[in-house]
């Protein structure tokens, strides 16, 4: 989240798409609540009428897998009806900026495609520089290669009628929606977005998402009170895992995991984009200061100059290959993974295509399985189907503890690290994760201590030292570890840090070695004046729109709500007087932590030269409408998904995203317009259960709230097909099939697209054979596809195609 | 009486709990005394954040201090995100604590076995050392095909964990990169 949940309470309008907040954020509904008391509106866009659409003042249903059609809609509207924020827009988005000659859309292509590779040349989509390398403008908004009119071409297309037939959403409805949102462009008004996996389980996922943020910025709602773009992230830590690079791509502090294309540290360290701008601040340029700083953390005294920090410790990706979940499982399942390590998490039930995830598994030669209880990926040789007998995996089940059985931090959606304290200890034998990971650690390198091995030096040289006293796992240690020390002396300004005493702030971190920081978004998390984390001040801040200061701390530097220069005007003073969020008083900024301390610009002819644009994580400093970084083009485009009910994209004439990543196995089987499999098939959760149900369904009362798997289906398909409200139905995609008591409710309606009517029909991803003990409710995961975005490869787990049948 | 808000939700729970009486604008001492006796009486008491999603909802912890063991796990009135409100599942936190079917000892299971066997957590431990070695020596790449020096293994991959607190995600990948994985994914992808 740009802001963090109490903010929600600051919003004249929300919009929440592509989640059902009420019901599987319910606590967030507390502020979305709130806002309305205070005369806001609610506007919920869904495939299904939920709890969320029964609070809304707007509902209006939509096919899944067609956001971008119904969200381009509404920049045409915007633009036509010059609904948007225009000061804002010309001071702090890129509209004005030209784009070179080499960018072109045609046939649903954008220039730069190559078929055989299924990927752009990006290079065709750069903006135009001045002699300086600064990018050109036009103030006025009227040059034909500036991103505005590029803008306004590319979604000339998107009409209500066009809009309707794709989404199913009726003309009136997305002219309510339009106009409801529209006017938080208004001064003083704000608008927010509040999603989730709605928005990034499809082959369209961040452009569904980068759609609301291009809406966001030409309404002024980034940076201001009751705005943002609002992931609403599902597990309560998964923001902290992702922050600390749990993943294929980065190291911690989203900084780019080491890749072919920099062999060398200084080669990484001239990775990043310069600007000849001197308005902007292009914080990345930082990013030597941080990447350093964490080498020193994870090698320690080992990590010198000379070594290059350490950086060739470091392994290596090769540059341009994914090794994310479906290409990790599409690998294991060809049996060239042996060793794998599910910690925490159940790949049988929660990955897209399951079925294929539990064929890969019994390729390995070993598995270390760590949880609270037993589950459908350690025990995925005795599930349904599988003789034992035949599976030659070792499987080790380790329990882990609890969270209220230790100590440490979580991250929520809104960056607040939180810190929590252990009540009981561990049950049995259980340890918290730390513990076990340290001692694993500890028994490698003692092995490797003993007897060598292949390339021992990252083992032997990794910084290793988070045991308390007793031995056991001392989350402080990493807890300061992560915020970071001073490795010498530094002299910063006229202050000499010493050695040893935590960094105060990232600012701080230097390039050459003399500090440490295990991530440097959270620097200045653990302070020598102690966990920030752990605070619990209920004072508000001065401008009283609870920010709550003191309470917990958010990264980065404790900024509450994130680009908030760019919620003041050019002289510092803030859009919306009642819910200001910093404010320039003369010689300093006051309310929240700005982003960044220099002065207000003050105009745009001739800005004062000590300022900065707002958008400072960006090369130019301006907020981007035109996004020459995404692998499928610089505007959002309406593709339909992998599977679809629809011969052709009525948009243009490429049906699904050209360059999605798409697997031809056996096991990837994929059928779209195919009569076998007539219905859109979505899924999602209910209040009772999370993700696969593993830390519900082994629950009495949670269990006996939603006891087994179903099918929603509208009453109108439940006519067509004779199913009856309670039948046990089955259900079957091109992949499996999963058998699921049948719902018939008013909730889901039929779409209508021009003549055509399409069913969708609803599931839940909770179960899995394990739990409950009757073994007969299966994962939804076993029906969906092998295939996802092309940025973030998140699998389209919410719109593919199935059938029901009676059993 | 000057009830500070923390008290006024242990004397209200104890109300629900049963406790007769006609409104809070009446004389809560006897009510009081009786919440003294209720069985979260000398119970440690520590702030939490809920497991569940990433609201961030505060809740209390009582544990016993005869048994060790979870009394009550309530919403913490003094958290500003929640104010002590929780969802199903939030208020369900103790059944995740206190559950007969939680693992509580390691467990193996050999290649072809029907059954799993209960294992020591050294035995285990050790076990798991020898094979991640083994495998990462016999996988390790210290160059690509291409001929780039790469010094990595893809054949020991990870799943997880948006369970694990910051400080272990972060040991975490530490100990993941420093045996030279490149497959580390987690929930945040999928």
């Amino acid at each position: 989240m740009t802001n963090h949940w109490i903010d929600l309470k600051n919003s004249d309008v929300i919009l929440i798409m592509g989640s059902n907040a009420a019901e599987n954020h319910p606590i967030s509904f507390k502020y979305v609540t709130e806002a309305q008391n205070r005369g806001g509106k609610l506007i919920h866009v869904d495939p299904r009428f939920t709890r969320t659409s029964a609070k809304a003042d707007i509902y209006a249903p939509l096919r899944s897998g067609t956001d971008i059609a119904f969200l381009g809609g509404m920049i045409k509207y915007i633009i036509d009806n010059r609904l948007y924020d225009e000061e804002y827009v010309v001071g702090y988005t890129d509209a004005s900026l030209l784009v070179g000659e080499g960018f072109d859309f045609k046939d649903g292509l954008f220039s730069g495609y190559d078929a055989q590779k299924r990927s752009y040349d990006k290079s065709k989509w750069a903006l135009q520089m001045d002699a300086n390398g600064v990018p050109k403008r036009d103030m006025t908004l009227q040059d034909k290669r500036c991103v505005f009119q590029l803008l306004k071409t590319h979604y000339s297309r998107y009409t209500p009628s066009l809009v309707s037939k794709i989404t199913g959403t009726s003309e009136k409805d997305l002219l309510e929606v339009y106009k409801a949102y529209a006017s938080t462009g208004a001064k003083g008004k704000a608008g927010t977005i509040m999603y989730a996996m709605g928005w990034t389980q499809h082959t369209v996922g961040v452009q569904n998402i980068r759609t609301m943020s291009m809406i966001q910025t030409l309404l002024g709602n980034m940076g201001v009170a009751g705005g943002g773009v609002n992931a609403l992230r599902g597990e309560s830590n998964v923001q902290g895992s992702t922050d600390h690079a749990l993943l294929f791509h980065l190291v911690p502090g989203y900084l780019a995991a080491p890749a072919t294309n920099w062999p060398k540290l200084e080669d990484y360290l001239k990775r990043r984009p310069k600007s000849s701008d001197p308005l902007s601040a292009n914080w990345w340029q930082n990013e030597p200061k941080y990447m350093v700083s964490l080498l020193k953390a994870h090698f320690g005294d080992a990590a010198s100059k000379e070594n290059e920090f350490g950086y060739q410790w470091m392994p290596k990706v090769d540059a341009g290959k994914a090794y994310s979940w479906l290409d990790l499982f599409d690998a294991m399942h060809q049996g060239s993974i042996k060793g794998f390590f599910a910690w925490g998490m159940n790949p049988a039930c929660s990955g897209s295509n399951a079925g294929k995830n539990r064929e890969a598994m019994a390729k390995l030669d070993w598995m270390v399985n760590v949880n609270l209880f037993d589950n459908e990926t350690g025990s995925f040789w005795h599930g349904p189907g599988v003789n034992p007998a035949k599976i030659k995996t070792e499987v080790f089940m380790l329990p882990a503890c609890v969270s209220v059985e230790k100590e440490g931090s979580i991250t929520n959606s809104g960056r607040w690290m939180q810190w929590r304290y252990a009540g009981p200890k561990p049950l049995g034998q259980s340890r918290p994760d730390g513990d076990i990971i340290l001692t694993l650690g500890n028994k490698i390198r003692e092995l490797y201590k003993k007897e060598g091995g292949a390339f021992p030096e990252p083992v032997l040289s990794l910084k290793w030292d988070y045991a308390n006293s007793h031995g056991e796992f001392d989350p402080h240690k990493v807890a300061k570890a992560i915020n970071g020390y001073f490795l010498e002396d530094v002299k910063v300004g006229d202050t000499v840090y010493k050695k040893g005493s935590l960094v105060p702030s990232f600012a701080f971190l230097q390039d050459n070695g003399t500090t440490s920081s295990g991530c440097w978004i959270y620097c200045g998390s653990y302070t020598d004046k102690g966990n920030m984390a752990a605070r619990r001040s209920q004072q508000d801040a001065p401008n009283n729109i609870g920010l709550y200061p003191e309470f917990a701390w958010a990264w980065p530097v404790n900024r509450r709500i994130i680009y908030n220069r760019a919620s003041v005007d050019l002289q510092g003073q803030p859009r919306d007087r009642k819910d200001w969020v910093i404010q320039w008083d003369g010689s300093k900024w006051v309310g929240d932590v700005p982003d960044g301390a220099w002065p207000p610009l003050q105009g745009l002819e001739k800005p004062d030269s000590k300022s900065r644009w707002p958008f400072i994580m960006t090369r130019h400093g301006f907020a981007n409408i035109f996004g020459p970084g995404l692998n499928d083009g610089p505007f959002p485009e309406h593709y339909e998904p992998l599977e679809c009910p629809v011969e052709k994209n009525y948009m243009n004439a490429q049906r699904m995203n050209p360059v999605a990543p798409v697997w031809g196995g056996k096991a990837d089987a994929y059928a779209t317009c195919d009569p076998r499999y007539p219905y859109v098939g979505t899924t999602y959760r209910v209040s009772e259960h999370w993700q696969t149900g593993l830390m519900t369904r082994p629950q009495a009362w949670l269990l006996e709230a939603q006891p087994q798997m179903f099918v929603e289906l509208s009453e109108e398909l439940a006519a067509l097909r004779q199913i009856k409200n309670g039948e046990r139905v089955k259900a079957v995609s091109a992949r499996g099939s999963v058998e699921c008591t049948a719902i018939v409710t008013k909730r889901f309606k039929p779409f209508k697209l021009g003549d055509l009517v399409v069913h969708e029909i609803g599931f839940p991803w909770h179960y899995g054979w394990r739990w409950p003990a009757s073994g007969k409710e299966e994962s939804i995961n076993l029906l969906t596809p092998s295939t996802g975005d092309p940025n973030t490869r998140i699998p389209e787990t919410k719109a593919f195609m199935v059938n029901i049948v009676k059993i | 009486m000057a009830l500070t808000r923390r008290q006024f939700v242990q004397v209200t729970g104890a109300a629900a709990a049963g406790v007769a009486f006609s409104g809070l604008g009446s004389d809560l001492t006897p009510v009081r005394a009786h919440a003294k006796e209720l069985k979260t009486k000398g119970a440690k008491e520590t702030t939490t954040i809920c497991c569940y999603c990433a609201v961030g909802c505060g809740a209390i912890v009582q544990t016993s201090q005869k048994d060790g063991r979870v009394i009550n796990i309530e919403g913490d009135p003094d958290h500003v995100i929640n104010r002590g409100a929780l969802c199903s599942k939030g208020s369900s936190l103790s059944q995740l604590a206190e559950n007969k079917d939680r693992l509580t000892q390691p467990m193996y299971r050999a290649p072809g076995a029907k059954e799993w066997k209960p294992v020591s957590w050294d035995w285990a431990l050790d076990t798991i050392a020898k094979r991640v070695k083994a495998t990462r020596d016999a996988s390790f790449m210290a160059k690509n095909a291409k001929g780039e020096a790469v010094n990595r293994t893809e054949v020991i991959a990870s799943a997880g964990s948006a369970a694990l607190d910051n400080e272990e995600c972060w040991i975490y990948q530490a100990f993941l990169r420093s045996l030279g994985l490149v497959y580390i994914e987690h929930q945040a992808r999928i």
